[in-house]
């Protein structure tokens, strides 16, 4: 019982939409149950992909202290489920289905000291908490890393209101965020709260297991969007059931058995809670895992793979020159 | 000519609790290195001690499966351990291990509630921890000052927690209540006054040269030994927002200036009262009885304590037989008096902190009733 997980859905209307960075799109909503969004919370909505419903969860940016208005912010990937798309389409007026926020990811009140830390789009989680830390008076740093300037959303405003406790890696200005600096210079009882790209945050675990530092103060949320390969399409076979289907790009490996009619056990849907795991009778191509679930251990026997959220790639190198052999393909037993 | 329609004070029958203010969970010697399981506002809590003496209060029920942590144990450090899978906390509420995995699965966590040790007790904040202020802890100093001395319990009333404030703010039921040990007619017939501010209320009330009834002569007879004549007592009742209530209490022999300020030929207490919502009909309610003369003698502590543990069971059987009453007749509305004031001024403020909360004044009918403990 994280706090909040009960999903209340409800109407909301777009207010405003607007770009705050390349690809990067404000949306303002107007709930009609509002209820104030904890730092750290995220919101469930429905979108439109080919006429067919489907789930994406998205960070508060922030919100008026009663709930009344919530921004998220959405960034249009080149690699898209279509969910994206969808959501940089909508306009001032519009309905959307949503749930009051949820929360997975709270934010400690009382720790001595914290470590934010944003990689690109994972600064939606992050802003609201920087905020509030500000307002407690805590004693905080806010990291914000990513490839350029264009891409940073919300770089002004958190300049304007965290001035020094702000720190700006930019990899195109030479600036590169080195994750051993700053696990090697975190205070040992700080908490480091994270939101990116699974890289960063692979990196920052290990640098924080190699420390010997408390893992429970390491706090991080992923939405199972990001893996170590860009997605591509391949081939999923189920030899007790006959199954054979195609993964396309932009969609997941428990979509596409589902929409093959596999009837399918999982929970989360997001690589955290292991209930959609499958086992892996034969592999040609490598597993891009994208879990929190598995330990490094688990995840490179390649034994079992969470199907929400892991995909299979065609070259353990991900080098485009080996994708033209053919799509991956993965042979697994389900439940 | 504008005519301002004010609101009228409402006088709900089970009036609704803050969340975003700090209750006693226990007092200090309740919290060891062995479980205890409270609810304070609907909300069941597991509350410890860690190792280092920290005291820690984590949502009654595990995060997996909602298995009371209470039943569980108490690990190294700070850590507690579910009863019934094995999934390990800290006292942030995070979770530390996950027995059937390698991994832990990062949503994993109970809320840990901001605590605070003061005046001899634990003190939860249940609402938006981002605002929980230590200073905001009611001044209880009384408790655990070098000039005090004293003690007490606590009494689980099966009564919405107003009724508790209700009775309180109101001391003209010592008459009835009270009849052989404090009460006495002039506590009706004289006069009080009542003030207030954004948190607090004040209710005073002074009778002048009369024969001290009971508890009181006892009292004055213990450091005044072989007393006789007639006293001036005073009631100063102090509420602090949203459920504390400290009363100033004492008898002087007549006519030496006590209502002047010179209390030295008198004896003073103060009753100590902090009531703590459980559910919407039943209340944790910790008082104690310190006094600033004899403070060397543990028999007048026992006696006192003996004595308006005596007393408040006389008010605790009245409270039951009220809300049984207001139960039974859910068509009937209360109906106030003047000596209602510092009680209604009690009811404004809390009213106005539920409505800073965004939270409903009445608790309805939908409260749940106390389990059996």
């Amino acid at each position: 019982m994280a706090a909040t997980n009960i999903e209340v859905w409800q109407q909301a209307t777009v207010v405003e939409t607007v770009a705050v960075a390349t690809n990067i799109q404000r949306i303002v909503l107007a709930p009609t149950s509002p209820k104030r969004a904890e730092p750290g919370s995220h919101l469930d909505l429905f979108v439109t992909i080919d006429g067919e419903r489907h789930k994406r969860s998205y960070s508060v940016v922030d919100s008026t202290a009663d709930g009344s208005r919530v921004a998220i912010s959405v960034l249009q990937a080149p690699t898209s489920r279509g969910g994206s798309i969808f959501m940089h389409a909508v306009q001032p007026g519009d309905t959307l289905e949503i749930t009051q926020p949820l929360q997975n990811f709270p934010l400690r009140v009382g720790a001595p000291s914290y470590v934010l830390l944003a990689g690109g789009i994972g600064v939606t989680a992050i802003v609201n908490m920087a905020r509030v830390l500000k307002n407690l008076g805590a004693n905080y740093t806010l990291v914000y890393a990513a490839r350029s300037r264009e891409r940073m959303a919300y770089l002004p405003e958190l300049l304007a209101l965290h001035g020094d406790r702000l720190r700006v890696h930019i990899d195109d200005e030479g600036t590169q965020l080195s994750v051993a600096e700053l696990v090697g210079s975190v205070d040992p009882h700080a908490e480091l709260y994270m939101c990116g790209p699974i890289r960063l945050m692979d990196a920052v675990r290990r640098a924080w297991r190699e420390r010997e530092l408390n893992y429970p103060n390491l706090r991080f949320e992923t939405f199972g969007n990001s893996g170590w390969y860009d997605p591509e399409e391949f081939i999923v076979r189920v030899p007790r059931l006959g199954v054979e289907a195609r993964v396309p790009a932009g969609r997941s490996m428990l979509e596409a058995l589902e929409d093959a009619g596999v009837e399918m056990m999982f929970d989360c849907r997001k690589g955290e809670c292991g209930l959609c795991e499958v086992k892996v009778l034969a592999l040609e191509g490598a597993i891009d895992h994208r879990d929190v679930f598995y330990s490094e251990r688990q995840q490179h026997a390649a034994a079992k793979m969470c199907c929400c959220v892991s995909r299979a790639v065609t070259s353990p190198t991900g080098l485009q020159a080996d994708a033209a052999r053919g799509p991956a393909i993965v042979t697994i037993a389900v439940s | 000519m504008t005519i301002i329609q004010t609101k009228s004070s409402t006088t709900n029958k089970v009036l609704n609790y803050p969340l975003n203010a700090w209750y006693v969970a226990a007092w200090d010697h309740e919290v060891t290195r062995k479980l205890i399981s409270r609810t304070v506002a609907d909300k069941p809590l597991a509350i410890y001690r860690a190792e280092d003496g920290r005291p820690v209060a984590l949502a009654d029920a595990c995060w997996h499966r909602l298995a009371p942590l209470s039943q569980g144990k108490l690990l190294a450090k700070d850590e507690i351990q579910c009863p019934y899978h094995g999934i390990v906390y800290n006292s942030a509420g995070r979770c530390v291990s996950m027995p059937a995995q390698e991994t832990i699965n990062p949503s994993a966590t109970v809320p840990s509630y901001p605590v605070v040790e003061r005046h001899r007790f634990l003190w939860v904040w249940l609402g938006d921890a981002t605002l929980a202020n230590p200073d905001t802890i009611p001044d209880m100093h009384q408790m655990d000052h070098p000039e005090w001395a004293g003690d007490g319990l606590t009494i689980p009333v099966t009564c919405n927690y107003q009724l508790v404030l209700d009775n309180l703010m109101d001391l003209t039921h010592e008459e009835f209540v009270h009849g052989s040990s404090i009460g006495q007619a002039e506590l009706s017939e004289s006069d009080f006054e009542v003030t207030h501010d954004d948190t607090t209320v004040t209710v005073s009330r002074w009778m002048h040269n009369i024969d001290a009834p009971p508890f009181w002569l006892k009292n004055m007879r213990d450091k005044f030994p072989g007393f006789t004549g007639k006293v001036d007592r005073w009631q100063i009742i102090h509420f602090e927002a949203p459920s504390t209530i400290n009363i100033d209490v004492g008898v002087a022999k007549a006519g030496t200036g006590a209502p002047e300020g010179d209390r030295s030929q008198g004896v003073n207490g103060y009753v100590m009262n902090t009531i703590t919502p459980e559910t919407a009909r039943s209340a944790h309610y910790f008082w104690a009885f310190m006094r600033n003369y004899r403070l060397e003698s543990q028999l007048i502590t026992s006696q006192l304590r003996a004595g308006v543990s005596g007393v408040f069971k006389e008010d605790e059987d009245m409270l039951l037989a009220q809300q049984t009453a207001i139960d039974a007749n859910p068509d009937y509305e209360f109906y106030n008096l003047n000596i209602d004031a510092g009680g209604l001024w009690v009811r404004r403020l809390i009213e106005r902190m539920l409505e800073a909360e965004g939270r409903t004044v009445s608790a309805g009918r939908t409260g749940r009733v106390r389990d059996a403990d």
